[in-house]
């Protein structure tokens, strides 16, 4: 049975399954119904500075995008950290630490953006028995109006300067928690690393507005009648997660670099993507939130089924998918498919019809009796019919043998050739002669 | 107990007055708002669906249930009442699983067809509880239609003709209006006086006089209606009942099943209804079946269905078969009554079994049963009652060419008493709409609109 402990810069845990800092690792009470479900580690929600603790609104602090029967596909939030007052938090992270000495408890801080304050905060935090330190540059809201959060996240000298100090007055690895809002997320990746950290994790949420009460005319969550830009997360900001992740795990300036994957990751298949594309853990929240903490148990077994079945270490997963995630430029131009409808899984629906014939090539007829054919001869291979398609499997797609005829283009499937040696690119390059 | 429920004969109260409202209570229940929304969320909005192909009026059920599932069921049912005005019945009595709902690919993809039926009255039901009628008339036209029956070809057509501004005038002859949908059909399918309230929803668009006991050959002729009117349509229905032709047939209890369902909808008090203990059906349609439950949940001890054919070539539905079977029905097939036994009121019904020619005809064979019965009901088809002499005939019905035409110009036709249909509700009613588009071309030259 696959082995799933993980040694994440040092920090062990009996699964890479965290719990990623947000309310439900708010205090002792969550955080030990979480180790009891089976979590591998938490991320405690983020602490401030001493003093008076930061407050609240009264009114609904979450907003949601729902599927089909109200499944919850994404939620933003516009709570901010944790509201419970500095030592009660750090008496309690000692007293849970205590008592699961096996788990990753790793502290999430947030302190206004001069040295002192850092000093102070990694220094009151020492003797909690904690993993690591997690630093949150990626609240994008409320806090980041403040020069916190996101704020420094968004300019990549304060991640180093702030990252440094906290390399400097503790000896708790650290993990660099960056926020999605930003252009290329290469770039504070790059000044975390410069800055000393052991890891990054990512993403934060999203700048969000969720939806527009359209009584009211405000958004939502409403407060009082007005709405302000929340966080989102859960299943709907996974692609972009995936892709910030797979980012930093193949730019060769933060090559190697560990990375806590965060962003919608709801089942063990979720995780495992994640991992394949560099994550060294994951850190769930939403998922969370919309199920309960017994999640875990699904994602612990799920993986360890997957791992077994295709006889892999966890080491053998992490990281396997980066080298084929390239560049546009370096996708083969002569690969070639074709759609190929099952007609005996296919339920007559005639959705890939509707699709391709308005909104794509005309490449599906549709015969007597309801039959829907794939015309190769205008089959671009977009796939959009089998997107839409309700039946799994119904649809797939037929890779062309070197040789073959493309019966679109008149032209044999050729090997492999690319955008950059392609004759219609006014920047080719000359194959060597 | 009731202390009547095992009295021999014809008697009332077999079921204490909670017993039968329990079992004549709405027999599909409607959606709740959450169950409409989960029902419509499993719709695949097909290209070219296959339900609107399925159903008779076309109705564009996918942009329906896509306006349930946004949150918009009020326009979803007026995508419904443009096709068909009566959806609100439909929604109840239509046999979906051989139209729409047999239709839907869901149907090939688990065997669980969307469930349009019951997202249709969830949509229909919302918006006729709702104050005022939805549809606004044209300007007026000046010209006046004679309609006769209120039936659902009657009144489908009547509202699309006073939709057009088109002035009508129902003669219809019973006391009350709806037809089948008041007279002929299980009280469970619409409860609380639905036939009624929808028949007083659709004249709320106005412009459409009902007259009642308005009989065609008695208080009117077509003759007259002719001379008064632009144009007349025919939707009268089928006013006689066919006769079983067994020896006997003239015997006490020996009814017909329409006499029975109309009774009984009528009713006030269901517990003085009276029914038998042992209870035999003749007939394979959906009046066999609408007769032989409601024998049961009146309190009917034993209730046979016994049809001549074999069970695939049932009128009635598997879905309405299995209704029955389920309420308690036995259903016999491949056999037919011979004699009616009994001394002044039917004692038994003898029947021998049936075997198919090679034509397709069937004879009787030797072999021979009875069934106890101190009630029969004859199933067995309604046929055309008191036709004016002057209209052709196509088979049994009157003959129809494209919407309606009959073969007398400035007059319409349509419903069962028409050739062509299969007496459904819904296809009475793509009837009577197609002949009130076709009798506005003709009165106005206006192009038709029909759906699909």
């Amino acid at each position: 049975m696959a082995d799933l402990r993980s040694n994440f810069i040092g920090i062990k845990s009996p699964n890479p399954f965290w719990l990623a800092s947000a309310p439900p690792t708010d205090k002792e009470y969550n955080v030990r119904r979480a180790f009891q479900a089976g979590w591998g580690g938490v991320v405690w929600k983020t602490l401030g500075a001493e003093g008076p603790p930061v407050v609240n609104v009264n009114g609904p602090r979450y907003g949601v995008i729902h599927g089909p029967d109200r499944r919850v596909l994404g939620i933003n939030n516009i709570e901010l950290i944790t509201d419970r007052p500095l030592d009660v938090n750090l008496r309690e992270i000692k007293s849970v630490k205590r008592d699961y000495p096996d788990r990753a408890l790793v502290i999430s801080l947030m302190v206004p953006c001069d040295e002192q304050s850092w000093r102070d905060i990694l220094a009151r935090i020492e003797d909690t028995g904690a993993d690591g330190v997690e630093l949150n540059f990626g609240c994008p809201h409320g806090m980041s109006e403040r020069g916190m959060g996101s704020a420094v996240g968004q300019v990549p000298e304060y991640i180093e300067m702030v990252t440094r100090w906290v390399k400097q007055y503790s000896r708790m690895p650290c993990i660099v928690k960056l926020t999605p809002n930003i252009t290329d997320v290469r770039k504070p990746a790059e000044a975390a690393m410069r800055g000393g950290a052991d890891a990054v994790s990512l993403i934060n949420t999203i700048n969000s507005i969720t939806s527009v009460d359209l009584d009211l005319f405000a958004p939502e969550p409403t407060i009082d009648g007005k709405g302000a830009h929340g966080g989102y997360c859960g299943p709907a900001v996974k692609p972009i997660a995936l892709n910030m992740v797979a980012e930093i795990a193949r730019n060769p300036a933060t090559y190697g670099l560990p990375i806590s994957g965060i962003g919608g990751v709801t089942t063990w298949r979720d995780a495992a993507e994640f991992m394949a594309l560099g994550a060294g853990t994951v850190q769930v929240c939403t998922a969370a939130m919309t199920y309960g903490f017994k999640v875990v148990q699904e994602m612990i077994s799920g993986l360890r089924d997957y791992l077994d079945s295709h006889d892999m270490a966890m080491s053998d997963l992490i990281g396997r998918a980066v080298p084929n995630v390239t560049d546009w430029n370096q996708l083969n131009l002569n690969y070639v498919t074709k759609a190929r409808i099952d007609q005996d899984l296919c339920i007559k629906c005639g959705r890939c019809y509707a699709a391709c014939e308005d909104t794509s090539h005309q490449a599906i007829a549709m015969k007597p009796g309801r039959v829907f054919e794939v015309i190769e001869e205008e089959c671009v291979a977009c796939n959009l019919c089998l997107d839409v398609c309700p039946v799994e499997n119904c649809i797939d797609m037929r890779e062309l043998a070197v040789g073959e005829m493309d019966l679109r283009t008149g032209i044999r499937r050729g090997t492999y050739a690319n955008w950059t040696t392609h004759p219609n690119n006014p920047m080719a390059v000359k194959a060597a002669e | 107990m009731s202390q009547a429920r095992l009295a021999p004969g014809v008697v009332p109260g077999r079921l204490t007055p909670h017993e039968l409202a329990m079992n004549f209570a709405d027999v599909a229940p409607p959606l709740t708002d959450h169950e409409a929304r989960v029902a419509a969320d499993r719709c695949y909005f097909c290209h070219d669906a296959p339900c609107i192909t399925a159903c008779p009026t076309s109705i564009d059920i996918p942009l329906f249930i896509r306006q349930i599932a946004t949150g918009t069921p009020d326009a979803a049912a007026m995508t419904i009442f443009h096709a068909n005005i009566l959806g609100g019945m439909c929604a109840r009595v239509c046999p979906t699983e051989n139209l729409c709902e047999g239709a839907c690919v869901r149907m090939d993809a688990e065997g669980d067809p969307v469930e349009i039926g019951a997202l249709q009255r969830y949509a229909t039901d919302g918006l006729m509880a709702q104050d005022g009628h939805p549809f606004r008339r044209a300007a007026p036209t000046g010209k006046r239609v004679a309609v006769v029956g209120a039936g659902p070809a009657g009144l489908a057509c009547a509202h699309r003709l006073a939709a057009k501004g088109h002035d009508v005038t129902i003669f219809e002859a019973r006391p009350k209006p709806g037809g089948l949908n008041e007279y002929g059909i299980a009280s469970y399918k619409a409860v609380g006086g639905f036939a009624q309230a929808e028949v007083d929803w659709i004249l709320g668009i106005g412009g459409i006089e009902l007259r009642h006991n308005q009989r065609l050959g008695h208080e009117i002729t077509l003759e007259m209606l002719r001379a008064d009117y632009d144009a007349v349509f025919l939707g009268m229905g089928l006013g006689g009942v066919n006769a079983l032709r067994a020896e006997g047939e003239e015997r006490r209890n020996v009814l017909d099943a329409v006499s029975f369902i109309r009774d009984l909808r009528q009713a006030s008090d269901l517990t003085t209804l009276p029914v038998g203990r042992d209870v035999v059906v003749i007939g394979g349609g959906m009046t066999a079946v609408d007769a032989a439950v409601q024998a049961r949940l009146l309190g009917a001890e034993n209730v046979t269905i016994v049809y001549r054919r074999d069970q695939s070539q049932m009128g009635a539905s598997r879905h309405e078969q299995d209704h029955a079977t389920a309420s308690g029905v036995r259903i016999i097939c491949n056999a037919a009554p011979v004699k009616v036994h009994g001394n002044g009121t039917v004692v038994e019904v003898e029947f021998a079994y049936t075997a198919t020619d090679p034509d397709g005809g069937l004879h009787l064979t030797d072999d021979r049963f009875r069934l106890k019965a101190d009630q029969l009901f004859r199933a067995i088809g309604q046929r055309l009652d008191g036709v004016p002499q002057e209209l052709a005939l196509d088979g049994a019905k009157i003959g129809v060419a494209g919407p309606g035409r009959t073969s007398i110009p400035g007059v319409w036709a349509g419903g069962d008493c028409a050739a062509g249909g299969d007496d459904l509700t819904v296809t009475a009613v793509a009837q009577g709409r197609d002949a009130a588009e076709d009798i506005d071309a003709h009165l106005t030259g206006r192009p038709v609109e029909i759906p699909g």
